[in-house]
């Protein structure tokens, strides 16, 4: 119930709340001493908390990057569960500083719901996901299913897309909350499971039998999932773009969370703009000199964050892929700091 | 307000006389409240307008033709996915009448069942009564939409394994597969014979009233118009069917499909979880309703009727339940807003109503939330308010006729 009046609270805030949210989000972070960041209701590897409320996930520690390069401390990070449906309504009114919610980045919500995505922190498609007993191999026999998937996402859209462009007939069950689309699709009120693929994995550990499910091997759509902030506030979105690529680039100069106090006497000029060591990039974007190596030392650089909380080793078990760094095959590519 | 001309012994002190003269400080205080009215609403525009610009979102109504691009799964009207968001909204709008509709009915009809069966002298059907209204007007309603849907849900066989329900279809998880009524060629003189059953019945009806009015005799209402309602169609149905080499209505059963059946005229179980919860529920309310407004009948009346011979049935549909409507449509009215209003929580178990694939899906897949929330706001306050002026009306002609 709180959660479907949200949006129209958010609305209703954007109606009554004086001009200012958009103004200079880094003043008013560091003013109200903690960083509010989006995240989602629950969903392993990106954004979930235990049963002790402690978030964990890659959307999380893009979070608390942002968090202790602010304030020097990822415990300043703060986090609100926001549905599809609820989070952009929540990054417009003000709620949340940034929205680290595996939200795809796409042409319209980049203009028209103001919004500017700060980069990329996964690459992602959309998969189906399907019971075994079906004898299901392809997407392409999914003619006549009812297709269970989140309501409010590029998802519902792709799926739409696909399913026309193949002239192939459906029925949708769109949900608000991922726990209830997983909880109808588990019952069987649904033959398919669709979202991003990095969430069928995730999301297949929730199932009361993960081996009876398969993920079909077609990827439909490109979903490249990033940080979100509101437009209009350069400053702010160059903070989180910075501390993103700070993170990427960390990787590929051999920063890690345990070596980064050392590297700041490498002889690197690279590694040492990036420690702040040389130049003043941090205070080009209102920071300490120190930032992105505050950043480094809460998460680890990207790879780090990457192994932890999706990578093969992890309940997940998601192969790097496009997610490698350009130098390894894949397509993450940070610009440089200098 | 009270006109009250001002106390004698103050007139005429001064420029200020005008100031104690409480029609004058009436006048001022109204357009005080009008100009901050005025200025309050002019505030809320000018900064939501401010907002939106400084955000870089644009406005305007001209969004609502672009193209959805999502499906919905429960339509009554022609959609696709290349439909516009008008056609979103009116596919929602109906799909929220829809459910009002038949649960105002449904409610109303268990209300007014429970209510009496409250009353009733059997202990333990008064007692059943009892518990029923306790249990179900003390749970969120939520919480009643959730344990239906998804108790339901869970306790229906899965997709291939439907239950045959013989001529009604099959049922299954994914809801009941009914029979999909087919029009044959004859249908136009099928319906024109049914609604002459209907009209002949109603004459039939006002003549007999008049007639026994002035004779005091009686006629067999019911069955003649049951007759008429049911045997004239009939009649043409075989006229039609054999004249016309064809039945003027068939059924269509859904067929087998990859993912069990296909076809047929689907009843989904998002909407059977929201029906029967939300009937349920106001039910509740609705008995208590029915059982104050009989207990609101002075006894004297019962008692009345009886001695002047009437039976049972008879003083509870002539006597009783005539006067206590009065007492009961008010109330019932706002319980009908309510269930309309309430069957926006159909957003939690992903049917698809007005809030939930306009107010939800359209708005978050465009970003607009000020004209998307406008529109769904204006539209169930006129909901409401056609509701209200129709209850108005059935509550004067069944008000106490004054002389």
């Amino acid at each position: 119930m709180q959660k479907t009046i949200l949006p129209l609270l958010a609305g209703a805030a954007l109606v009554l709340t004086a001009v200012s949210a958009s103004a200079a989000t880094l003043d008013d972070v560091k003013g109200k001493g903690t960083l509010q960041c989006g995240v989602s209701q629950g969903l392993p590897g990106f954004s979930n908390p235990d049963s002790q409320g402690n978030w964990s996930g890659l959307d999380v520690d893009t979070c608390k990057a942002i968090a202790a390069a602010v304030f020097g401390d990822a415990s300043k990070a703060a986090f609100t569960p926001l549905s599809a449906k609820e989070r952009f309504t929540a990054l417009q009114s003000g709620e949340v500083d940034v929205l680290t919610r595996n939200t795809t980045w796409t042409m319209s919500r980049d203009t028209d719901l103001g919004l500017n995505f700060a980069g990329v922190n996964y690459y992602d498609g959309q998969g189906f996901m399907v019971r075994k007993d079906l004898g299901v191999s392809s997407a392409l026999e999914l003619s006549g299913a009812s297709v269970c998937t989140n309501t409010g996402t590029t998802t519902e859209l792709n799926v739409a897309d696909y399913f026309r462009k193949n002239d192939m007939d459906y029925e949708v069950v769109a949900f608000e909350k991922a726990d209830e689309v997983v909880a109808a699709y588990d019952a069987g009120r649904c033959d398919v499971y669709t979202t991003d693929q990095s969430g069928l994995y995730a999301q297949k550990l929730k199932l009361a039998n993960p081996d009876d499910h398969i993920i079909l091997p077609e990827i439909i759509s490109k979903e490249p999932l990033g940080p979100a902030v509101r437009q209009g506030d350069d400053q702010w979105f160059s903070v989180v773009k910075w501390t993103l690529f700070a993170l990427i680039n960390a990787e590929e100069l051999g920063v890690t969370q345990a070596n980064v106090d050392e590297m700041k006497t490498s002889d690197n000029p690279a590694v040492k703009r990036l420690l702040g060591t040389e130049g003043s990039f941090g205070e080009s974007i209102g920071l300490g000199a120190d930032w992105a190596a505050n950043a480094i030392k809460a998460v680890g650089n990207y790879g780090e964050m990457y192994d932890r909380n999706v990578g093969p080793d992890t309940e997940l078990g998601i192969d790097r892929g496009l997610n490698k760094l350009w130098s390894d095959g894949g397509i993450q590519y940070a610009p440089p700091v200098r | 307000m009270a006109v009250q001309d001002a106390l004698p012994g103050r007139v005429g002190s001064g420029g200020f006389a005008a100031l104690n003269d409480q029609r004058v400080r009436g006048a001022i205080f109204q357009v005080l409240l009008v100009i901050g009215i005025i200025s309050f609403g002019w505030w809320i525009i000018h900064n939501t307008a401010a907002n939106l610009r400084a955000q870089g979102i644009g406005f305007g109504f001209d969004i609502l033709f672009d193209s959805a691009g999502f499906q919905i799964n429960q339509a009554l009207i022609e959609y696709q996915e290349t439909s516009s968001y008008v056609r979103v909204y009116f596919v929602g709008l109906i799909n929220t009448l829809v459910v009002s509709f038949i649960g105002i009915l449904l409610a109303t009809l268990i209300g007014f069942i429970v209510g009496i069966a409250r009353l009733s002298t059997n202990w333990v059907v008064a007692k059943a009564a009892y518990v029923y209204i306790e249990i179900l007007r003390n749970i969120p309603l939520l919480l009643q939409i959730f344990i239906w849907y998804f108790a339901v849900l869970r306790l229906l066989p899965p997709k291939r394994e439907a239950i045959d329900l013989g001529p009604l279809g099959l049922l299954n998880i994914a809801g009941w597969y009914a029979p999909k009524v087919i029009y044959g060629p004859g249908f136009p003189i099928m319906l024109s014979a049914l609604i002459f059953g209907i009209v002949a019945t109603f004459i039939i009806r006002r003549w007999a009233y008049k007639r026994q009015m002035a004779t005091g005799e009686q006629f067999p209402v019911l069955w003649t118009g049951l007759a008429l309602i049911i045997a004239v169609p009939i009649v043409s149905w075989f006229a039609v069917g054999i004249l016309m080499k064809g039945a003027p209505l068939s059924l269509e059963y859904a067929s087998e499909g990859n993912f069990g059946p296909r076809g047929g005229a689907r009843v989904y179980p998002e909407f059977i979880g929201l029906l029967f919860a939300l009937s349920f529920y106001t039910a509740s309310f609705i008995a208590e309703i029915v059982r104050a407004g009989i207990l609101a009948v002075a006894h004297g009346q019962t008692e009345a009727a009886y001695s002047l011979g009437l039976r049972p049935g008879h003083t509870l549909r002539l006597v009783v339940v005539p006067q206590a409507m009065r007492v009961i449509v008010p109330p019932l009215t706002s319980q009908y807003l309510n269930l309309t209003k309430n069957s926006s929580l159909a957003v939690a178990i992903a049917y698809p109503d007005l809030v939930s694939v306009f107010a939800g899906t359209a708005l978050n897949q465009t970003g607009r939330a000020v004209e998307f929330i406008l529109v769904t706001m204006a539209t169930y306050l006129v909901i409401s308010l056609v509701t209200s002026a129709f209850m108005n009306w059935y509550n004067s002609s069944v008000a106490l006729v004054e002389r």
